[in-house]
């Protein structure tokens, strides 16, 4: 058994003050200057602590506030409200969400598994991931101490193609496998987002984070500058087809990522000319006969598949079928096909969520890759300014390596640590048990129209309450 | 309770807010045009508006209804000097499954022990799914049965079982689920105690003691024997009617428990024979129990202890969930409760709260059935809990199979929690009531506390009567398992 994968996190504030969900409005006319006031009385020191942040000309009061609303109430000339912060409220769209945007800040800033009391408060279910429940385990349970006890919860995955048997040649020795694997201890490779005030040092801040975390970063094969390819066995350069006149890397790298076309086939044997020694991935688009597409790849002689599906987690073609489903038919694509365990199938495209990696695994992945969640946590918020050559509110590209890399492993520290509590509840101890491991999963599909479904008849004479 | 006295409900006493402003819904705005004529004190149907020393003012902008109102103060005004408009802290409170206009109604209920007249949506919250999709079919006329409300019974018997057991009967359908000392302050513990006593009801300890301030309700206690088996003594087990044993709490199933270093106190390390300062974490599952038969001789232990005690086994709702309670009625438990996954009060991670098992509205009816086929429905009692937030919650729950429901966060809102799920941080709830900090629990007292819960479950209690007999029933008893009352809005002709 290796040796135990830990996450060292630890606080890494925040470069720029975070938007807040609601703010605090004082009124000074009509104060009516009492003794003692409310704002003196403040459990959380808000209003003693508070500051100007000179740099981003905003007073700190919002962020320090926690919303137990006391000097709302117990002022008496009522001159304190709160008010919902429009400017967050308008943060990202429907799949990223301004509360998923404020989680990542937080586990990014901490490391740590967001916890809070009272219940939980969101929606009955959701479209996509949120209509799956994971299940949960009464009395039996993998380790007796703790899920960060002694005992070990493998969330190590393999990449690549494992032979079904092994072979023997004549005189006996063993038939070395040609197709190696990676192992990683955590089953998320990061990747680059799509948009971003991304800099060079952004980049090597995640790469140093991925050399640390022991798993690999994707990269566009044209943004790659050599400096990069001081740490090329955690880059994973991706491959369109036009890259692949004028190629030349030669340092070493451990896996590539071809970007599946017309010329899949052709170009995929180029591609293994030029990266001999390297996995060869092969990203596919979810569009069209997604399922067909992906066996031509699998028959192509690719084990490695991406499922790339859209920024806000769908097959890209057709916003109707979310990540969830996509995953489960190619996954049982292959399984009847007898072949699923000769190959490894990672999924890309929205997740936003550490729930979202068990679930895909439960869905049918063996991994996923993790993209605007590593920029989220550097204080991204989702403005899309960066597209239009507007300058970054939160100058991500102005972050030296060392803090980037620090929020990059917080993050997925975190996620690692959700991971934990996800398989520890189920009472699975290693991660590549979970793959399509539905039997641990509830969908809200099947038991709300199975519990709820009969119930569609109102009588005449009848109203509801 | 389980003697034959006639029991005698106590009665409402208007319990406002222990805040100086109450938060409303709307605000009303007064300009300088205003003369005191007194008109808005006169029509206002509500005590909006208040004459104190020839000057009018707003006193209580919290019972305003807005444009609901059948007699508007704005349309009266002779001045045309007031107006309402939002109140902006209003829609900065609640969530989904809570929403301003819950929380606003449950404290209308605390402090009026009635449901609010209109303005207010206090049925469903906004969750999209669950109790907030289903709906009570009630027929169009009013037809009541002609009863008073005195004829409609609404107690429970916990104990099923032909045993030597008490026979423990509730006389509302719900009783308090466990909330520990350490995680919510005694003043907390014993206005919920009292209520209960008052209401004739239970309530649990949850896992932290058995605090000496509640002996006068021994009656009315029920002890809980958790996996950190903290301030569990032979002696509290044997002082009390009723065990209940946690294997899992809906919140963070599979997790165990964890109260963080702040909360422990000298008082609450003391209660719990630990060390003040250190977290205290309550691990999952029992290691003494793998299997039904282990499981089996826990509950014997404690009828060796206790043996009148009436058993309850809790725990979550994973998809196996009906063999789970089969198989814990078969072990000699007199009441399964399920708790759901998406109710608590304690902290718990958020992966856990949204994502680990099925939410409570699955769970029951699952239970029920399989108890009917494994035929011994009628021997055991299965208590809901895990996002009961309402008397239609009760109702429906009720209807698709529960006996009894079990209530935590709806007691908390009574006590004006206003869900900032910030219970955790710091010195613990800044309103003093999740927390063991010795200056913030200043900030209520039990005579208040106990009156607001006693007038909120009034309120449920006359709400769940009014349903009752516009169903037809004069039992609650006869709600048990009749899904027919119900309907889907997802589902509706389809």
């Amino acid at each position: 058994m290796p040796s135990k994968y830990v996450i060292h996190t630890k606080q890494i504030d925040h470069r720029f003050e975070p938007l807040t969900r609601s703010g605090i409005i004082a009124w000074e006319e009509g104060c009516l200057k009492c003794p003692v006031c409310v704002k003196k009385e403040c459990v959380y020191g808000v209003y003693e602590k508070r500051e100007l942040n000179p740099g981003q000309m905003i007073d700190s009061i919002d962020n320090k506030c926690m919303s137990c609303l006391r000097c709302v109430q117990n002022c008496p000339g009522q001159l304190i409200q709160k008010s919902i912060n429009p400017e967050f409220m308008e943060m990202g769209d429907t799949h990223w969400t301004p509360d998923i945007i404020a989680r990542l800040w937080y586990q990014g800033e901490t490391g740590k598994i967001p916890v809070s009391g009272a219940g939980y408060p969101g929606p009955f279910s959701g479209p996509g991931f949120d209509s799956m429940w994971t299940d949960m385990s009464e009395i039996v349970r993998p380790t007796r101490d703790g899920i960060h006890g002694r005992e070990y919860i493998s969330t190590g995955v393999d990449i690549g193609s494992t032979p079904k048997n092994l072979v023997f040649d004549k005189e006996g020795r063993m038939v070395k496998n040609e197709s190696a694997i990676i192992d990683i201890p955590i089953p998320v490779i990061m990747r680059a987002p799509d948009f971003g005030a991304i800099s060079g040092n952004t980049i090597k801040g995640w790469i140093s984070a991925a050399k640390k975390l022991e798993t690999l970063l994707a990269i566009p094969v044209k943004r790659i500058i050599p400096e990069f390819l001081k740490l090329s066995a955690h880059i994973i350069p991706v491959i369109s087809s036009k890259d692949i006149e004028g190629l030349n890397i030669n340092e070493h790298v451990r896996m590539v990522e071809y970007i599946w076309d017309e010329k899949g086939a052709s170009n995929l044997k180029k591609v293994k000319k030029m990266f001999p020694e390297a996995l060869i991935s092969v990203r596919l688009y979810l569009d069209g006969d997604f399922e067909k597409k992906a066996m031509e790849i699998f028959e192509a002689g690719c084990s490695i598949i991406n499922l790339e599906g859209s920024y806000n987690g769908r097959v890209r073609d057709d916003a109707s079928i979310y990540m969830k489903d996509a995953i489960r038919r190619i996954h049982l694509a292959f399984v009847e096909k007898g072949v699923r365990d000769e190959m490894t199938l990672i999924a890309s495209g929205g997740f936003s969520m550490a729930e979202h990696i068990a679930k895909s695994i439960l869905c049918g992945t063996d991994a996923v890759y993790v993209d605007f969640p590593i920029l989220i946590a550097l204080g991204c918020r989702m403005c899309h300014r960066c597209e239009q050559g507007i300058p970054c509110p939160v100058e991500i590209d102005n972050a030296s390596i060392k803090w980037v890399a620090a929020r990059t492993i917080n993050i997925i520290g975190a996620w690692h640590n959700q991971l934990l509590e996800v398989m520890g509840a189920m009472g699975i101890r290693d991660v590549r048990r979970l793959r399509g491991e539905v039997g641990r999963a509830m969908f809200f599909e099947e038991l709300d129209k199975n519990i709820f479904g009969s119930l569609n008849r109102v009588e005449e004479g009848f109203e509801l309450e | 309770m389980s003697d034959n006295r006639k029991f005698h409900l106590p009665e409402v006493v208007r319990t406002p807010s222990r805040f100086r402003n109450a938060i409303g819904k709307y605000r009303l705005n007064r300009t300088d045009a205003c003369t005191s004529c007194g008109k808005c004190v006169e029509i206002c149907p509500y005590g909006v508006h208040v004459m104190k020393r020839g000057r009018v003012y707003v006193k209580n902008h919290y019972l305003c209804i807005g444009k609901e109102c059948p007699n508007p103060c704005t349309l009266g005004c002779p001045e045309n000097a007031l107006s309402f408009r939002r109140n902006p802290t209003f829609d900065t409170m609640g969530d989904y499954r809570w929403t301003p206009d819950l929380l606003a109604s449950t404290w209308y209920m605390s402090e009026f022990g009635d449901v609010p007249k209109a303005g207010l949506n206090y049925r469903t919250g906004d969750s999209g799914g669950g109790f907030d999709k289903l709906r009570i079919k009630l027929r169009k006329e009013e037809e009541s049965l002609d009863l008073t409300d005195e004829d409609i019974d609404l107690s429970v018997e916990l104990n099923r079982r032909e045993d030597n057991a008490h026979r423990v009967k509730i006389e509302v359908p719900f009783y308090g689920g466990g909330m520990s000392y350490g995680s919510v302050s005694v003043t907390t513990i014993l206005s919920r105690m009292k209520a209960a006593k008052l209401l004739g009801t239970l309530c649990c300890t949850g896992e932290g003691g058995y605090p000496d301030e509640l002996k006068p309700y021994d009656d009315n206690v029920i002890t809980q024997v958790a996996t950190g088996l903290f301030g569990v003594r032979e002696e509290t087990i044997q002082r009390v009617r009723m065990v209940e044993f946690k294997y899992a709490q809906g919140a963070k199933p599979g997790l165990g428990g964890h109260l963080l270093a702040d909360k422990v106190t000298p008082g609450v390390a003391r209660m719990r024979e630990a060390v003040a300062g250190f977290p205290l974490f309550s691990p999952f599952p029992f290691h003494s129990v793998y299997s039904v038969e282990d499981h089996k001789k826990h509950v014997d232990w404690i009828k060796a202890i206790n043996p009148k005690a009436v058993v309850s086994v809790k725990v979550s709702t994973p998809t196996d969930v009906d063999m789970v309670a089969v198989g814990s009625y078969y072990a000699g438990a007199h009441v399964i409760h399920l708790d759901g996954s998406y109710g608590g009060t304690g902290a718990a991670p958020e992966i856990a709260k949204k994502n680990i098992s099925m939410p409570i509205e699955y769970a029951i009816p699952k239970v029920h059935q399989f108890l009917i086929d494994e035929g011994v429905r009628d021997k055991v009692t299965v208590i809901a809990s895990g996002g009961i937030r309402t008397p239609h919650d009760l109702v429906k729950i009720i209807a698709l199979g529960a006996d009894a429901v079990c209530t935590g966060t709806s007691d908390m809102v009574a006590l004006e929690c206003i869900r900032c799920h910030k219970c955790e941080s710091g010195r613990g709830c800044a309103r003093g009531i999740a927390t063991t900090d010795t200056e913030l629990v200043q900030l209520m007292n039990n005579d208040w506390g106990t009156q607001r819960i006693v007038n909120m479950f009034l309120a449920w209690r006359k709400e769940i009567i009014r349903i009752l007999k516009r169903l037809g029933m004069k039992s609650i008893k006869e709600l048990v398992g009749r899904k027919d009352v119900l309907a889907h809005l997802d589902y509706i002709n389809k």
